[in-house]
């Protein structure tokens, strides 16, 4: 599916936050927004998602979703956001009660478990998990709805480095043929997930520049893509450095964009 | 340069139960009580021996008056208590939920919420009468605003993320309240129910003791007029069993509920 957002423009309490800034995402492109701190990218995130109301602009959702797609467009959450009184299979299958059959949301939650392996952790409770595997349940959940698109908002953040790295591909194969929408403020981590990066100016965030990433998805992890993705990275990084000293001396304007 | 060993500076200040030493300590409180009771240190007629106490207690179990006043007071609590805690769950979701709701409520019931319930009671009296309806509409004020408060405050306390979790799977509001906020109210809605317990029985005594001929608080008042300390404290004992058979339920509910915290 693709996404058009046209003129796409949000303010808290009359304060600008971003935009306006048109952008377009191809079916099955992935695209990673990055921008300094307090740039608007969760905003932006929200806004695409429906969670937040845009002050101006519009965003159209265009194309047919893949078969047996239960909800266009899913989210991944920084947090996790699971239930903690529900179990594992029980968090997957929510957005599938009330939609499907018993017989048909058992099976659907099984294969989300398969693929994300978590078959056995099911009756477990979120509590009891690591953060990579609460993550891992996010998106279990996120992909039982069969998305068209799929916005993540800085799915790895709250993850330690190690964990980090072993999930990144992981999320990459399990997405593999969705239109991704990822926000986050590692360099590394957009060049290696994203077809394009978006750069987002300092508040109220705009597109800077739109990066390329020339490099086949099977190649980024081979040594000699090491070393044009560094390039990337501090091509992105001189592009950000003002902007991100300039953030981090400012005073927070909206804490959680989706609060 | 000397080297000496660096001192432990950490430890304490994190209590811990040690077991059996509760219940040693209330047993040696009773044994000391027994004590100076028997070696004639107070009248019995002011302060009777604990084993005076159980005594009166077997004698008022055996011949029944002890489940008729239980019967009567018990009847009062779970009445007035569901009835306040129902309506202050409704009232506490609303609160936490709906803009509206919070705008009239939350003022209304933080001035309501400090106002002593019994003293409302001699106006309750005059609009329902000596009767029932007075002391179960008591209990039921006094607990329907620790228990608003509590629920509303339990929904606030509910991270914003799982809410737009739900609406980003398009839930419906009704599915949301259910599956998101009603579960994840319940710590609020349980701490408003132990608070709300003990303040329902307290004012179910007090209750009792204003109108009534049954009851705990009736039988400790009759008991004050008549002298009898022996059956005044068994009366007392009684509300202490009370108020601990309803704590251990609230805790057990809580182990079954909020397993998962």
């Amino acid at each position: 599916m693709r996404l058009r957002i046209e003129a796409l423009a949000h303010a808290y309490d009359g304060l600008a936050a971003l935009g306006p800034l048109d952008l377009v995402v191809e079916p099955g492109e992935r695209l990673a927004v990055i921008g300094p701190s307090g740039c608007g990218k969760s905003t932006l995130l929200g806004l695409v998602g429906g969670l937040l109301r845009p002050s101006r602009g519009r965003v159209l959702l265009e194309g047919e979703p893949p078969p047996g797609s239960l909800v266009p467009v899913a989210y991944v959450f920084q947090d996790f956001a699971l239930l903690p009184w529900r179990t594992v299979e029980a968090n997957v299958a929510l957005p599938l009660e009330d939609r499907l059959g018993a017989a048909e949301r058992r099976e659907r939650v099984r294969a989300a478990l398969a693929r994300t392996r978590l078959s056995d952790f099911a009756r477990a409770h979120p509590r009891q998990l690591s953060g990579g595997m609460r993550q891992r349940v996010g998106i279990a959940r996120a992909l039982v709805v069969e998305p068209g698109v799929l916005l993540l908002d800085e799915p790895l953040s709250a993850l330690d480095a190690q964990t980090r790295e072993l999930l990144l591909d992981e999320v990459l194969t399990l997405t593999r043929g969705a239109t991704l929408v990822w926000v986050t403020h590692h360099l590394e981590e957009a060049v290696r997930v994203a077809d394009r990066v978006v750069l987002l100016s300092a508040r109220p965030g705009r597109i800077r520049t739109i990066l390329p990433v020339p490099i086949p998805e099977a190649e980024r992890g081979r040594p000699a893509a090491l070393a044009e993705l560094a390039r990337l990275r501090l091509e992105l990084w001189e592009l950000l450095r003002e902007d991100a000293q300039r953030a981090e001396t400012a005073l927070v304007v909206s804490g959680d964009a989706l609060a | 340069m000397r080297s000496r060993e660096i001192p432990f500076r950490g430890g304490g200040f994190a209590p811990e139960r040690i077991p059996r030493v509760g219940a040693l300590a209330f047993l040696l409180l009773l044994a000391a009580w027994e004590g100076v009771c028997r070696a004639g240190l107070v009248s019995l007629f002011t302060l009777p021996a604990p084993s005076r106490v159980l005594l009166t207690l077997l004698e008022m179990a055996t011949s029944g008056e002890l489940f008729f006043h239980l019967r009567a007071s018990l009847g009062r609590l779970v009445l007035g208590w569901s009835l306040g805690a129902l309506s202050g769950v409704a009232a506490g979701l609303a609160i936490g939920v709906s803009s509206l709701a919070r705008s009239i409520g939350l003022p209304l019931v933080s001035a309501l919420f400090p106002v002593p319930k019994i003293a409302l009671l001699p106006l309750l009296i005059l609009w329902l009468g000596i009767g029932e309806a007075s002391k179960v509409a008591t209990i039921a004020l006094g607990t329907f605003f620790p228990i608003a408060i509590a629920t509303a405050s339990g929904v606030d306390q509910i991270p914003k993320s799982l809410v737009r979790m739900a609406q980003s799977f398009d839930l419906a509001p009704r599915a949301i309240l259910a599956k998101v906020i009603l579960p994840g109210a319940l710590p609020g809605v349980l701490a408003g129910c132990r608070i709300s317990s003990s303040i329902a029985l307290v004012l179910l005594t007090a209750a009792e003791m204003i109108g009534a001929e049954h009851g705990i608080g009736a039988l400790v008042l009759q008991a004050g007029h008549l002298m009898r300390s022996d059956r005044l404290l068994a009366g007392v004992v009684l509300l202490s069993v009370l108020g601990l058979a309803i704590g251990a339920t609230i805790g057990a509910l809580e182990r079954r509920l909020l397993a998962w915290r």
